[in-house]
């Protein structure tokens, strides 16, 4: 009996005799047969990151943000490919300038047609709209920003990033459920900071709630870290949470700068959600249900680390072109994006429900989790929110409240 | 009590064959234990401390012992029915989570979750005798009962591996809805039914041409379509009924198999997964891993006759005689 050797753990393309090995047994799987190996090549463009040291001593840097979910994705697809004829791989391309364009232009003259692209909204716009991006599939897999769902819509960009709007909605669904309908709003001094601020007040009408009081963080926060800085935080988080009283502390401060300072610290005794505290995310660490366990382990043991939303995202968008690809039996870019845009395109991602996409603008329907740093509070979309498509559509931007999709 | 006991001590004696006693077993993921339930009079007679995690759960050929799939521990720890105590452990591949038995009772067939494996273990020498390798996250094992086909569901490949028992090959793989869980064939051994939890279907695979030829789907008037999520399948033995458990829709499905129809839902508690038939097809058990009880259906009835707690996320259940 010749025995089937596994393939090694972490290669990015299976060994070519096992594939073909598979291939002459393989009597039902399709009509099809395979002459050979169908190559999917994929590209993920990000920039370098900066320097980034984490808040926390207990937090390891991350290396590969991203990129680790992607291959995880690569792994994944591959395994089903040795039975289906597919083979899948990704050519990642870390910028150190601004050049993303040429990246991709360089990479579409290789071939390639499918882009994991994880850079600000500017720079995935400027991409889509390459002459060379039009017989492409690029998967927004980084950037939150709202307008990307409702304003500025591409054709040929789906997003597996959840929208700054879906993170609050499934927040402010949970916090509907708990009652806590009176919050403070603290928002940061960047952009982003201020978007997601936006993002929390459209939630708070959405849902029933009301922003008592508003403040703008200026502060340099961060003073623990020297010998006794710790009681600096403590009197200045204190004094500004001094204002009428509220339910919860909702802070948006996407670059982690001072949110963590505002906790245990502020004048009432009040919880904190949002970008620190109680967190709205497309994935966590600690994740466990719905088969999650072996997903986060797989991850873990590939790359000694825990996967990060930004790592889950593109794992999303690789799992989305593999499963359009076994489905179809095809790797042509417009082939997978209208499957994967039709009714026909269910996904599993250990959420407990078929994720799939919204067709008017691309973005995944996904719930969202609810978590502090070591366990799971929650999943949104709460039960009692309804929708008479999907309960998922209960976050982020509906049909009826986008431009997008109308032409 | 020793009245009852001595009576049905004589009864056994006089009529082995037709003797009713018979017993449940539960494996409960999070509490490492096995509870051991009287199936007649549907009480718990003992729970047995096991390794960790422990999962699928199947008998031996002669129902003396109990194979446990205990993931955590990297192997499979075997049970002795009369002692309850484990005698020995076998060796199952990293993350072992369900497992069937072959027809000739000595080669055991085990699902590495962890690993894409299927490997396949020779009970009597307690060794592994190879592996076999098949899709992402393997799951459902289900065994022809002419001893021909092993069927191995793969949760994030979608696919029904079919593996020629003889050659230990992978020689077909059927497309189905996401997340397959479950394979189980009929009793003439020509179809094998595979649920899909996320995809809310199961699939029908016609063995001889390892094509689908029905992907049956389930409406619970006044509920989502994502919380239908077919788990465990179980099929009498006359062929004619499939029982089909739908996870958090708490429900159990009564589908004709003629006709792929679902005749009834029954209502049984929160996210029922798995599930097994007593010997006389008389009751079905079923594990509800949130509710962390047991519900007991009369199969003639189609009703539920009581729910009995076990311990913390109760997983797999098998009736032994």
């Amino acid at each position: 009996m010749p025995a089937v050797k596994p393939s090694p753990r972490g290669a990015v393309a299976p060994l070519p005799t096992l594939v073909l090995a598979t291939l002459l047994s393989l009597s039902a799987l399709a009509s099809t047969s395979w002459a050979e190996t169908l190559e999917v090549r994929i590209g993920l463009i990000s920039r370098e990151p900066q320097e980034y040291i984490p808040l926390s001593s207990l937090e390891i840097p991350i290396e590969n943000d991203g990129l680790e979910g992607a291959m995880q994705g690569v792994r994944d697809n591959n395994t089903t490919g040795r039975f289906t004829g597919q083979a899948f791989s990704i050519s990642p391309v870390a910028l150190e300038g601004d050049d993303a364009s040429g990246a991709l232009r360089k990479l579409h003259a290789e071939g390639l047609r499918l882009f994991l692209v994880s850079l600000p909204a500017e720079a995935l716009l400027a991409l889509a709209d390459l002459p060379e991006a039009r017989d492409s599939l690029i998967f927004n897999i980084g950037a939150p920003d709202d307008p990307l769902r409702t304003q500025d819509c591409r054709a040929n960009v789906l997003h597996t990033a959840p929208s700054r709007a879906m993170l609050a909605d499934a927040l402010a669904q949970y916090l509907a459920w708990k009652r806590w309908q009176k919050w403070f709003l603290v928002v940061g001094p960047h952009p982003g900071d201020q978007a997601y601020a936006a993002a929390l007040k459209r939630a708070a009408k959405r849902f029933g709630a009301k922003i008592v009081e508003e403040k703008a963080w200026t502060f340099e926060a961060g003073a623990s870290r020297t010998d006794s800085g710790h009681f600096n935080e403590q009197q200045l988080a204190n004094s500004f949470t001094q204002v009428d009283d509220y339910d919860i502390l909702v802070v948006a401060d996407e670059a982690d700068e001072f949110g963590e300072y505002l906790n245990y610290r502020t004048y009432r005794p009040r919880p904190i959600g949002g970008t620190q505290g109680l967190i709205p995310a497309a994935w966590s660490g600690v994740m466990e249900q719905w088969g999650a366990t072996q997903f986060q382990r797989r991850f873990r043991d590939e790359t000694g680390r825990l996967m990060t939303p930004l790592d889950y995202a593109a794992w999303l968008a690789v799992r989305s072109i593999g499963e359009a690809a076994t489905r179809t039996q095809s790797a042509d870019a417009q082939v997978l994006r209208d499957y994967i845009l039709s009714p026909d395109f269910e996904l599993a991602a250990f959420k407990g429900v078929p994720l799939s996409f919204r067709d008017w603008n691309g973005q995944v329907r996904q719930p969202i989790l609810l978590s502090e740093p070591r366990v799971l509070v929650s999943v949104s979309p709460q039960q009692g929110f309804l929708h008479q498509f999907s309960v998922l559509d209960t976050l982020g931007y509906d049909r009826g409240e986008t431009q997008c999709g109308r032409d | 009590m020793l009245q009852r006991t001595s009576a049905l001590l004589g009864l056994c004696l006089l009529a082995p064959l037709g003797a009713q006693a018979y017993t449940a077993y539960v494996s409960s993921e999070k509490d490492n234990t096995i509870t051991v339930v009287d199936g007649e009079r549907l009480e718990i007679k003992k729970t047995v401390e096991v390794g960790a995690r422990p999962r699928g759960i199947a008998l031996s050929k002669d129902n003396r012992a109990l194979y446990v799939c205990t993931s955590d521990e990297d192997h499979i720890e075997v049970l002795d029915l009369a002692s309850l105590e484990v005698t020995h452990n076998l060796p199952s591949g990293p993350d072992p989570e369900l497992l069937v038995l072959g027809p000739q009772g000595r080669f055991l067939y085990v699902a590495n979750e962890d690993d894409n494996m299927v490997t396949v273990v020779d009970v009597e020498d307690r060794s592994k005798v190879t592996e076999i390798q098949v899709g992402v996250e393997p799951e459902g094992m289900g065994v022809s009962p002419d001893g021909k086909w092993l069927v191995n569901t793969s949760e994030t490949t979608n696919m029904a591996h079919f593996i020629d028992i003889a050659k230990h090959e992978v020689v077909a793989n059927v497309l189905v809805d996401q997340r397959p869980r479950v394979a189980q064939f009929t009793p003439d051994s020509q179809q094998v039914w595979v649920s899909s939890e996320i995809g809310g279907t199961v699939s029908v695979i016609d063995v001889a041409t390892k094509e689908k030829i029905k992907v049956i789907e389930f409406a619970i008037p006044g509920m989502r379509r994502e919380l239908i999520q077919p788990v465990g399948i179980r099929i009498t033995d006359d062929g004619s009924r499939a029982f089909v458990a739908l996870g958090p829709a708490a429900r159990v499905a009564v589908v004709d198999t003629k006709t792929f129809a679902v005749e009834k839902y029954l209502l049984v508690g929160q996210r029922v997964w798995n599930l097994d038939f007593s010997p006389d097809q008389s009751r079905m058990f079923t594990t509800n891993g949130v509710s962390n009880d047991m519900s007991v259906i009369d199969m003639e009835k189609l009703k539920v006759l009581k729910t009995i707690p076990v311990g913390r996320l109760p997983w797999g259940v098998v009736v032994a005689p």
